[in-house]
Parts: C-alpha cells; sequence; structure tokens
C-alpha cells in the first residue's frame, strides 16, 4: 500500500500516513460490523446450550437477523426523561465502544499487520480495557435513577476489584518473554503460555469475566434485583452502543487470550505465508470466547459479597503467588534467559507446567476443604434451627444493600 | 518513530469516537421524538421515584477502592521489573519476592481488619 502511494509521486511520510489513516480506518470499521456477527454467533450459542436453535428465518440461518436489529433500534425513540445529567448521560454509550475498540489498534495479527506495535502494548491493553469502568460510572451517575446508580456502584466495585489479577497475570507473559509489546510477546511465544503457565489463563479468563460483567459476574446488571442496572434508563442506540461495547469485549478477551497465551499468530507455514497468521488469531480467538460463553451460560449469578471475597481473598493472594512461582522457576531453570526455538523453550515449560498442575491440584484441595468447612457451618445451624434455638444469621441476604 | 505511532493511537480514538457516533446523528433524523411528561419520568417499578436520586452510599465502597488504589500502584511497579526480568540476577529476584511479600502482609491485614468483609 505504501509502496503504491509512493508510486504516485507521492512523499514517503505522506504515503505513510495515508496508508496508516486507511488501515486505521479499515480495522476500527471490521470491529464495529463484527460485532453485529457476534451477536449472532453468540445467540446462536447460546439457544444450542439451551438446546434451542437460535435465529433461524431472516435470511440463511437467520444470519441476517442482528443487523435487522440493528436497523430496528436506530429507528427507535431515544427517551430522555427528566433530571438526566446530558453530557454524562450521552458520552457514557460512545465510550464504553471507545474503550473496547481502543483494545484493537495494538493486536498483532501477522508478523507484520499490526495497527500500532507499542514497546509499552501490555500497560496500554490494561490502561484501554479499564475505561469501561469509567463508562459504566458515568453512565449510572448520570441517569438520575436509582437503579442504574446502585448498578454503577457495583459494577465499579467490582471492576477495580478484578483489576488487580487481570494485571498480575498479565506480567506473567511479560516476565516470560521480556517484553511489553504484543508483537514481541508473541514472537518469543516458542511454546504457548497456556501450555506452560495453565493457571495464570485461568485467573486471566476468570478476572477477565468480572470486567467485562456477565454472568456469572452480572451483579452490575442483575436484571431480577435492578433491572438492567447503568443502563436502564437508555433506549434507541444509546442502549445498542452498549450492547455493542459489551459483546465486542467479550471478543476482544479471546482475542487478547489468543495474543498473551495462545501465540497469537503462530502456527504452521506462518514464516512463508505471513497472512496465514490472521486465521490462526481469528481461530485462537474463539477458544477464549466459547469459554466465556461457556461460563455465562452454565454458571448462576454470584452475590456481591461472593463476588468481592473471590476477588480479593482467592484471586488476589493466587495470582501473586502465581507469579513468585513463575518467576522463580523461570530464573532458576538454567539458560531461559536466551530462547531462540521450540526445542530450547520446551524444557523450562515442561518444569512450569509440572509446578502449575501442582499448584492447581493444591488450590483445588485448599478450595474443597473450603467448601466443605462452609456447608458444615450452614448445616450445624440449620440442625440448632431445627431444635428451636436462638436463630444466628450471619448470611447475607440476596440483594445484601447498597 | 515512537511519537510517530502514538500519532495513529491518536487517530484510531478520534475514528473510535466517531464511528459509534455516526448512528446516533442517523437516529436523530430517522427516530421519532413524541416527549411526553409520563414518558419522561426516572424507571422506578411503576412508582413514583421519591427524593433525590444521589443520595449517600455505602462507606465500604471507599475502602475498596483505597485498597485498590494500593495494590494497583504497587503492580505497576512491578513492570519495570518484568522487563528487566531477562537481564537481572537471582538478587533482584529476591528482592522482588520481598516487595510482592509486603504486599501480601498488606492484603492480610486489611483481611483481618475486615476491610475485605462485605457487612450486610
Amino acid at each position: 500500500m505504501t509502496d503504491f502511494l509512493i508510486d504516485l509521486g507521492l512523499s514517503r511520510g505522506l504515503a505513510v500516513l495515508i496508508a496508516k489513516t486507511l488501515g486505521v480506518f479499515a480495522l476500527a470499521t471490521i470491529g464495529l460490523v463484527w460485532t453485529i456477527f457476534l451477536i449472532w454467533i453468540e445467540r446462536k450459542v447460546a439457544a444450542r446450550f439451551q438446546d434451542r436453535v437460535g435465529p433461524n428465518r431472516a435470511g440463511p440461518f437467520g444470519l441476517v437477523q442482528s443487523f435487522a436489529d440493528a436497523i430496528k433500534i436506530i429507528l427507535k425513540e431515544d427517551i430522555m426523561h427528566r433530571g438526566v445529567d446530558r453530557w454524562v448521560f450521552n458520552i457514557a454509550p460512545l465510550l464504553s465502544v471507545m474503550a473496547v475498540l481502543m483494545l484493537w489498534v495494538v493486536i498483532p495479527w501477522t508478523p507484520t499487520l499490526v495497527g500500532v506495535d507499542l514497546s509499552v502494548g501490555v500497560v496500554y491493553v490494561i490502561a484501554a480495557g479499564a475505561i469501561s469502568a469509567i463508562a459504566i460510572l458515568m453512565a449510572g451517575w448520570g441517569s438520575n435513577n436509582k437503579f442504574a446508580l446502585l448498578g454503577a456502584f457495583r459494577a465499579v466495585a467490582q471492576l477495580i476489584s478484578y483489576e488487580v489479577p487481570t494485571v498480575l497475570a498479565l506480567l506473567v507473559p511479560v516476565v516470560l518473554a521480556g517484553s511489553m509489546s504484543l508483537q514481541g510477546i508473541v514472537r518469543e511465544q516458542h511454546v504457548m503460555y497456556a501450555l506452560a503457565a495453565p493457571l495464570t489463563v485461568l485467573i486471566f479468563i476468570i478476572a477477565s469475566m468480572a470486567e467485562l460483567g456477565r454472568a456469572p459476574f452480572d451483579i452490575l446488571e442483575a436484571e431480577s434485583e435492578l433491572v438492567a442496572g447503568y443502563q436502564v434508563e437508555y433506549s434507541g442506540f444509546k442502549f445498542g452502543l452498549f450492547y455493542v461495547g459489551e459483546f465486542l469485549h467479550a471478543y476482544t478477551v479471546g482475542l487478547t487470550m489468543a495474543v498473551f497465551f495462545l501465540g497469537g499468530w503462530r502456527g504452521p507455514f506462518v514464516d512463508d505465508l505471513p497472512a496465514l497468521g490472521a486465521v490462526y488469531l481469528f481461530l485462537k480467538s474463539f477458544i477464549g470466547y466459547f469459554i466465556v460463553l461457556w461460563i455465562r451460560m452454565t454458571v448462576p449469578r454470584v452475590r456481591v459479597d461472593q463476588m468481592l471475597d473471590l476477588g480479593w481473598k482467592f484471586l488476589v493472594p493466587l495470582s501473586l503467588l502465581n507469579l513468585v512461582v513463575v518467576a522463580l522457576v523461570w530464573k532458576i531453570y538454567p539458560g531461559t534467559d536466551s530462547i531462540d526455538s521450540f526445542s530450547e523453550a520446551i524444557g523450562p515449560s515442561l518444569v512450569l507446567l509440572v509446578v502449575n498442575i501442582l499448584m492447581i491440584l493444591g488450590v483445588g484441595a485448599v478450595l474443597r476443604e473450603q467448601g466443605r468447612r462452609e456447608r458444615e457451618r450452614i448445616e450445624a445451624k440449620q440442625r440448632a434451627l431445627e431444635l428451636g434455638a436462638e436463630p444466628v444469621s450471619d448470611v447475607a441476604p440476596a440483594g445484601a444493600g447498597r | 518513530m515512537t511519537v510517530n505511532e502514538w500519532v495513529f493511537v491518536g487517530l484510531f480514538l478520534a475514528l473510535a469516537w466517531l464511528l459509534p457516533a455516526t448512528p446516533i446523528f442517523l437516529a436523530k433524523f430517522l427516530a421519532p421524538k413524541r416527549p411526553n411528561p409520563i414518558k419522561q419520568q426516572p424507571y422506578e417499578c411503576g412508582i413514583e421515584t421519591i427524593g433525590d436520586t444521589w443520595v449517600q452510599f455505602r462507606a465500604q465502597y471507599y475502602i475498596y477502592a483505597l485498597v485498590f488504589l494500593l495494590f494497583d500502584v504497587e503492580v505497576v511497579f512491578l513492570f519495570p521489573w518484568a522487563l528487566a526480568y531477562n537481564k537481572l540476577g537471582l538478587f533482584a529476584l529476591f528482592e522482588v519476592i520481598v516487595f510482592i511479600v509486603l504486599l501480601i502482609v498488606a492484603l492480610l491485614y486489611t483481611w483481618r481488619k475486615r476491610a475485605l468483609t462485605w457487612a450486610s
């Protein structure tokens, strides 16, 4: 593209600028149009999980359904009720889409094609991803609605609680690769980090799901308690934008997971044909995306106190411990500071995998013990209740206040 | 070159605002607009809202925010170490472990102080 423009007689700087501008435009457009298909995919997958067929009337396999929905939602009246904070209310949906779309700019699609290969890529991913918390708080605060405000409070408590484990999980690929650029992390990934450090992937998925704010962590929009949480007052396409932001974010989790832990564009024959890398990344991104959907369809919603406990009392200590263990193993194993090929990487990766499996087993044992004790405590209380003793209530009610 | 790169991030930022805003502008012309006082009430399960929306909220959110701030700032300090990990020796690793242990001690302290318990 750049060469073509130079041939047309443009100066090099201008040619690069035009080519990059077009590329950026294409990337943003593809991202948003892709969301329409994502909604279709998610509805189809969700339907299969619930033994339904899903959308199947509009077009082949119901493919056009989401387009029809998008057109319909543009034609809906945009209700602005009394007492909203206009600026905050209107900017929030745009911000929620922007926050996710900004992540796409650093994703390396092939060995050569990447929006912008920032040297601080990982920090950028974390920073851009955290903007959605502000969008949700703005939506809840600007809505002049108590449900929305409660939802926003919960959302922010949840997002900041799970921000720490996410950051700690993303430190592991940085340690293993010795690079913060996403392209650099993919290049150093001779063995998929998901195979070397599966515990980190588990932490990353759980924390990301919480940052997504979807089931089982959807207490910020818990339908049965808060109606729709922060988005209760939105209608028309402004609601649609929150929808787009949520679906695109879910897919982007799969995408970032593929880049950080599944080797990004790496695969057979990529050296000969770089464009193949985009196909591999595309296929790998569905692994994480499907796991997110699977958990969403399977697990019931957690309570607000359970959510905070899981974040602070389980994931934060575990991810700190995990980071220390990975760093120790990688340092003690000789020759890990200059790995250039698969054969050099396989040895330390196997050791790390064994250590990780031991840790997962240990954590599982601790959790089982904890669960057993919790069960016995509740059983003992019920028995005491049946015997007619004074009831002692320390179990938080389902909608534990604001 | 690095300055150049951030220009495109800026460009993308502008686009990321512009593209979602387009359908909203479209909707301004296409969508009906018939406001009436009942439609414009804040939603509250069919009853009228009593009092102000921006009420006092639980102070506990504030405690979580404080703990988060502490952790997030300290975790950011780990990034330079992770980046230079391959060039540093075992000694630097033990220094970082001491740092992380201090973090864990801080976490245990807040835990013991019941700051992490969601009181109902």
